[in-house]
């Protein structure tokens, strides 16, 4: 399959009062590829998110899909190209699994969407959970629905447009072990099939099993970019997280963190006082 | 897989599943309950009409000759009783609806036009074109009737939830809090507003005023109903445009935007239409509370809370409960009537406490 840019940012900033959040950042994204924006609290990492789905429009700089400015398209027409999971999603009415997971199909008919919802339900192996209503559900089920959703979403869009983006914010924040991979799994799975799947992550180890590039960010300026293997070492980590680690490789060569502790320095200046 | 498996597969499947009512059956259910309300509603009253007179009164067979009661049962029906029921119906309607689009564009399920003073805000408007339609700028605005008072309201209830909104609303997330007790001032407002027209007005004027403020359909005309209707026809229609915006928007504006709802538009058009609806309530027979909570509140828990089906099913609802509640208002103590307020209050208010008791956490108490 051919790559080819679809999302491109270009010398993006956000600057809200005295404040800047992003400072100058250039990110291409190409078809099919796997994204991780991973760095510290308050790096800019769900600013960047929220700018690349045109939540938020930036100071300077420009953001283009598909070729075209990406606050150009219409509500309607830039949800059939990307669709995106949010951090924290609450729903404050009764609504059921499969009511909200139907939410995703947007303006097209629910007897033709209907589909898309069942293979989206079992996909995310909530077909239990299906005429539950979400709010009785944990914070990890309901996660899962809300992925759902986006799924629906991004399968109605890419029937009509081809392959889009996949905007994935912090979403195994609430998910175990098994739901995390199967989460990963599913991504995976749709960038084989053209779309762009960006996401921000907190667990490295979980960022290097997920991603194609990763993006490391600190104080709103992209600190490192490239493989996992180029991105996450023991420099790059101390640089940007200010820990120290060892980067242990697994038997394929994926690097692997395990973090030093950090108290004997703060120990050892206890003592000295 | 053991029985015990088998078994604990099952209960985990049938637990807390929810099974929605098939569309129509909601519609029709709600229609036949319309119509008995209606047919109710027209043979009880100061004048009783029995159901074998109601034929005959209504003009549908001919006129029994045996009946002295002809004449007035058809007098009562045609020019009091019938559009007195017609508008209650449209004002219940309106006012469910009312209440069903501000409790999806608030995400809350406690609001309620009368609740958080934009049923005030449309009074204080209407008193206001009231004073003022009476005074000598009279001839500024004598080209507006009859639709003045309309207009007021209208014009009030859009302000007052513009307000709300931008008081309540920061960054595409709504503090119900600070929505409640922000709503609590402006109506706060309003009534001062209010008292203060009371305290300036003259007698006629005064009495114009007091019998909004009370709340009752007992000015019921043709020439009102007609006035109301084309405002209940524009909230029906609006509502085709709002209700898969309306669902979405309950995950928050960003997710609707990301949904693809052009949230801004939605959320104008929402403002308008509970404006609209609220003020031609407003207009017509003062400020009825807690309809706009009770009815889609009650319909939730029956069909669910997806707007496709709760808009329409609220307007059926508000109209069967406002046409139920001014039969009563005007037989209970007949022949003196009760304001219909007190009615919808006794029973709404308990309701509402009761939704606020389970929503606790929701508002932060």
């Amino acid at each position: 399959m051919a790559k080819s840019s679809v999302l491109t940012a270009s010398g993006i900033s956000l600057t809200i009062g005295q404040a800047t959040l992003l400072d100058h950042v250039d990110l291409t994204i190409t078809s099919g590829e796997m994204v991780a924006i991973v760095g510290p609290n308050g790096a800019g990492k769900s600013t960047l998110l929220r700018l690349l789905s045109a939540d938020l429009r930036a100071s300077r700089g420009a953001i283009t899909l598909k070729g075209c400015d990406l606050h150009a398209w219409s509500p309607a027409e830039l949800a059939m190209r990307r669709a995106m999971l949010s951090q924290h999603v609450s729903v404050s009415f009764p609504f059921t699994v499969e009511e909200v997971v139907q939410m995703g199909r947007g303006n097209m008919p629910l007897a033709s969407a209907q589909v898309l919802v069942d293979a989206a339900i079992d996909e995310v192996g909530l077909g239990d959970f299906r005429y539950r209503e979400l709010p009785t559900l944990s914070g990890g089920e309901q996660q899962r629905a809300h992925f759902a959703r986006i799924l629906v979403q991004l399968a109605c869009g890419e029937a009509a447009h081809g392959p889009g983006i996949l905007l994935l914010d912090e979403p195994t924040s609430s998910l175990d072990l098994r739901h995390q991979i199967e989460l990963v799994e599913i991504s995976r799975q749709r960038a084989r099939s053209g779309t762009a799947v960006i996401a921000v992550l907190h667990d490295l180890n979980l960022a290097v099993r997920f991603a194609d590039r990763i993006v490391v960010m600190r104080n709103g300026v992209i600190a490192a970019e490239g493989t996992p293997a180029e991105t996450i070492t023991s420099d790059v980590i101390r640089r940007v997280f200010d820990i120290d680690a060892v980067v242990a490789r697994t038997e394929d060569g994926a690097p692997y963190l395990l973090p030093q502790m950090m108290q004997q320095i703060a120990i050892s200046s206890v003592v000295a006082d | 897989m053991s029985a015990a498996d088998a078994k604990l597969t099952a209960f985990v499947r049938t637990k807390g599943r929810v099974r929605r009512p098939a569309t129509v059956v909601v519609l029709c259910g709600l229609l036949a309950a319309l119509l008995l309300t209606v047919l109710l509603a027209t043979t009880v009253g100061a004048a009783g009409i029995p159901l074998s007179r109601l034929p005959a009164a209504l003009g549908l067979t001919a006129t029994d000759p045996a009946n002295p009661f002809a004449a007035r049962d058809q007098l009562v029906l045609w020019s009091i009783r019938i559009p007195r029921i017609a508008i209650a119906a449209m004002i219940g309607g309106m006012l469910g609806a009312a209440g069903a689009i501000m409790q999806g564009l608030f995400r809350n399920p406690l609001a309620d036009p009368a609740l958080v003073g934009v049923s005030s805000g449309g009074a204080l408007a209407a008193a206001g074109a009231i004073v003022i339609s009476d005074s000598r700028f009279a001839h500024y605005v004598a080209f507006l009737q009859p639709f003045l008072l309309p207009l007021a309201a209208f014009i009030g209830s859009l302000l007052t939830t513009i307000i709300l909104y931008r008081i309540s609303s920061r960054s595409g997330r709504t503090s119900i809090a600070l929505f409640l007790l922000a709503g609590i001032a402006i109506a706060a407002i309003a009534n001062a507003g209010i008292g203060l027209l009371v305290f300036i007005a003259d007698d006629r004027q005064l009495r114009d005023i007091t019998f909004w403020l009370l709340g009752s359909l007992s000015g019921a005309t043709w020439s009102k109903a007609a006035t109301i209707a084309p405002m209940l026809a524009l909230g029906l229609i609006g509502m085709l445009f709002t209700s898969r915006g309306l669902d979405v928007l309950i995950l928050g504006e960003s997710e609707a935007f990301h949904s693809g709802v052009d949230v801004e538009r939605l959320k104008r058009i929402c403002i308008v239409l509970v404006s609209v609806m609220t003020g031609a309530a407003v207009s017509v027979c003062g400020v009825i509370g807690f309809v706009g909570i009770v009815v889609p509140h009650l319909l939730r828990l029956m069909i669910g809370p997806g707007h496709r089906l709760l808009l329409p099913a609220s307007v059926g609802l508000g109209a069967c409960l406002l046409v139920g509640a001014d039969t009563l208002a005007r037989t209970i103590v007949a022949p003196a009537e009760m304001p219909i307020g007190i009615l919808t209050a006794a029973v709404g208010a308990p309701i509402f406490l009761l939704i606020l008791l389970r929503q606790r956490g929701l508002v932060g108490l």
